[in-house]
């Protein structure tokens, strides 16, 4: 695999300081253990549908929340509670960009710089977080786990230039000048 | 309204009329405005006689393409099978954002279209895929969804009638290629989104191999107005020489504008006075050089051509581009504009889903061209290049997103193409007689390759 701009980059620093997310270490502990509010919640998806693998990217999403990235291990359960196959979940994963393949940074940042964006500024707002941040390159984790920025294509909110997504929460017309002010207010 | 600016008098707004009023969101608020009245008529009425309406409406496929509406849902007949309705919300066409204002503002103006378009096409569930990073509006929609379940609005015996509607919403995972029909399907079966070879089309067999109709948010969100007021009262809206084109349109407005947002007009209005009366041109001093009508992948048109464009779907091709899906992307006389088509060849290449070769190569060298020229790496030969790959990548692959590539780049060689001129490497290696038998034989001299 090639890693683009919109790639987070597997860093060893982000393994071992990913805190509350991380699961890569010991023995796997699954997402949907019968009697869990996630088990809850996938059988209740399931019944939306006629088959069990429509319930595969909503399945995804839960194993996401959890646990902040989707490891093989996840793959693998995920597999097993929607009688597919490991290999065949993995494949579906890395069609999609938003499933982390590898830990990131406690705060996951996303730059829209496709053209309208671009056309207004979108990089300096790319620079100015990558500096303020102190990640310093696209797809890498900051030293202390705190944040990972990458740049993706349209958000749907061209015209509210640039917007910004931090984890779940979706920023429009940032500016350079603004994100040191964001970053602050980050708990 | 233009949200987030105030409603322009010169706007018609009918999908747009309670943006910003954060009341409307809910249930109540969106019955004191009016809403479920039609889709509680519609729940009474024959599926067929809906259809009717919808079809004597004119009403168009928002979402792009602009197929009838009405006549769409006519493929659907009784025939005893499981039907499903999909809702098309994964709006990621650059210069796109109707769909998203939609669904933040006025949620329950989407469930009413859904279940009302659902019951119309005898299908008995709905989907409705969002797109994965649109958090707000996943969040309104699914708590309106919530909402109507509770109130029995929707569900089995929906608003008392008898009738079973259920609206799911399905949220996408990032994949621009999820909002083409079919690869939405697929993803929606928890498959990877690949689009799927046409025929059997989604009204022979769709979702879950069963008969489905897809529409967009807009088109959905418009039809309980035309059950509410009828079909002669859409078709008011639109120029009286083309009845082929009616009804009020969102425009997406961004890039180099003064005021980026949302606009509804009726179709029919004339482009110029839209962009700098309405949008009030580039704004900062500046002028406006190119603008793409109808989302990234449109042709471009000129200043000029856009003084004369008339804003419908046979207007802006007549003008030499398409409506598309509304979305207006605005460039002013700064902007490098084969840095900003390679940029947006970037985008494509990036969204192609690899299973044509024309697509997954051509996306990809066309870009990789295009990044060489801007660097100032060019030889003349690169034209003639970009428009064979072009042309290798238009009207031969399972979707359009190939055509969709090879579109800023033909429109850009053709329009502007001292810009690409300019930037040509002035190299005593190369002797370039672009077009000649000798220039296509010529060896490429030393130099960058791509
Ligand atoms: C690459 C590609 C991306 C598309 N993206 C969208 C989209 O995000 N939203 C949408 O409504 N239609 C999109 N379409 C058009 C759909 O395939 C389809 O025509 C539309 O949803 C039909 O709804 P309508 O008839 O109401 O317009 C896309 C088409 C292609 C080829
Ligand atoms: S044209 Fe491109 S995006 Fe469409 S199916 Fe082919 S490879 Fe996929
Ligand atoms: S181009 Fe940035 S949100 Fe659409």
């Amino acid at each position: 695999m090639t890693y683009g701009p919109s790639t987070p980059k597997p860093s060893p620093d982000a393994l071992a300081s990913h805190g509350a997310h991380h699961d890569d270490h010991g023995p796997y502990a699954p997402v949907f253990a019968a009697g869990t509010a996630p088990r809850a919640e996938l059988d209740e998806l399931l019944t939306r549908y006629p088959n069990k693998m429509a319930g595969l990217l909503p399945a995804l999403w839960i194993v996401q929340r959890e646990r902040g990235w989707v490891s093989d291990e996840a793959m693998a359960e995920v597999a097993d509670a929607l009688d597919l196959t490991a290999a065949y979940v993995k494949g579906v994963v890395t069609f999609y960009t938003m499933y982390h393949q590898h830990p990131v940074g406690k705060y996951f940042i996303q730059v829209c710089t496709t053209t309208p964006c671009h056309v207004c500024g979108a990089e300096g707002v790319v620079d100015a977080f990558l500096q303020h941040t102190g990640c310093g390159e696209l797809g890498v984790t900051s030293a202390d786990g705190r944040y990972t920025v990458i740049e993706v294509e349209c958000l749907g909110a061209c015209g509210f230039a640039t917007p910004v997504m931090i984890n779940e929460q979706f920023l429009e017309s940032v500016t350079p000048q603004r994100v040191p002010e964001i970053l602050a207010a980050l708990p | 309204m233009g949200y987030p600016h105030p409603s322009h008098p010169r706007e018609t707004p009918v999908l747009s009329k309670h943006f910003g009023e954060p009341e409307a969101r809910t249930l109540k608020g969106w019955r004191d405005r009016g809403g479920y009245v039609a889709l509680e008529k519609a729940l009474k009425m024959d599926p067929a006689e809906i259809q009717t309406i919808v079809k004597d409406s004119g009403l168009r496929g928002r979402g792009g393409a602009g197929f009838p509406t009405g006549v769409k849902w006519s493929f659907m007949k009784p025939d005893g099978k499981q039907h499903y309705l999909c809702c098309n919300a994964d709006e990621s066409e650059p210069g796109t954002f109707k769909d998203r204002e939609i669904m933040r503002w006025t949620p329950h103006a989407l469930v009413e279209g859904v279940a009302l378009g659902a019951y119309a096409i005898y299908a008995s569930v709905a989907y409705i895929y969002i797109r994965g990073e649109f958090t707000e509006p996943l969040e309104q929609v699914r708590a309106a969804v919530k909402e109507a379940y509770a109130a029995g609005v929707i569900g089995e015996n929906a608003l008392g009638t008898g009738k079973t509607v259920h609206v799911h919403v399905h949220q996408g995972a990032g994949a621009y290629i999820c909002g083409e029909e079919t690869a939405l399907m697929n993803s929606l079966e928890g498959r990877r989104g690949n689009p799927r070879i046409k025929p059997p089309f989604p009204a022979v067999a769709g979702l879950f191999g069963q008969p489905t109709t897809i529409n967009n948010v807009e088109t959905l969100a418009a039809t309980p107005h035309i059950l509410n007021n009828g079909a002669e009262w859409y078709k008011q809206f639109g120029r009286p020489d083309n009845p082929k084109s009616v009804g009020t349109k969102l425009f997406s407005v961004c890039g180099n504008v003064a005021r980026p947002g949302n606009y509804e007009v009726p179709l029919g209005f004339n482009f110029g006075e839209f962009l700098w009366d309405l949008c009030g041109g580039a704004g900062e001093g500046r002028e406006i050089k190119a603008v793409i009508p109808g989302g990234s992948s449109v042709p471009f048109l000129t200043a000029e051509e856009c003084r004369t464009a008339v804003m419908d779907y046979e207007g802006f091709v007549a003008a030499g581009s398409m409506l598309g899906s509304g979305g207006v992307i605005v460039f002013d006389d700064r902007q490098d504009m084969v840095r900003q088509i390679a940029r947006l060849c970037r985008f494509y290449a990036h969204e192609s889903c690899a299973q044509c070769s024309q697509c997954r190569e051509g996306t990809a060298w066309t870009t990789k061209i295009l990044e060489r020229i801007a660097a100032g790496d060019g030889v003349a030969q690169d034209f003639d290049t970009l428009l064979s790959i072009a042309d290798n990548m238009t009207g031969k692959t399972i979707c359009v997103l190939s055509d969709s590539c090879a579109t800023p780049v033909v429109s850009g060689l053709k329009k502007f193409r001292h810009e690409f001129e300019a930037k040509l490497k002035a190299s005593p290696n190369v002797v370039s007689f672009a077009g000649t038998a000798t220039a296509a034989a010529a060896p490429r001299a030393a130099g960058p390759t791509v």
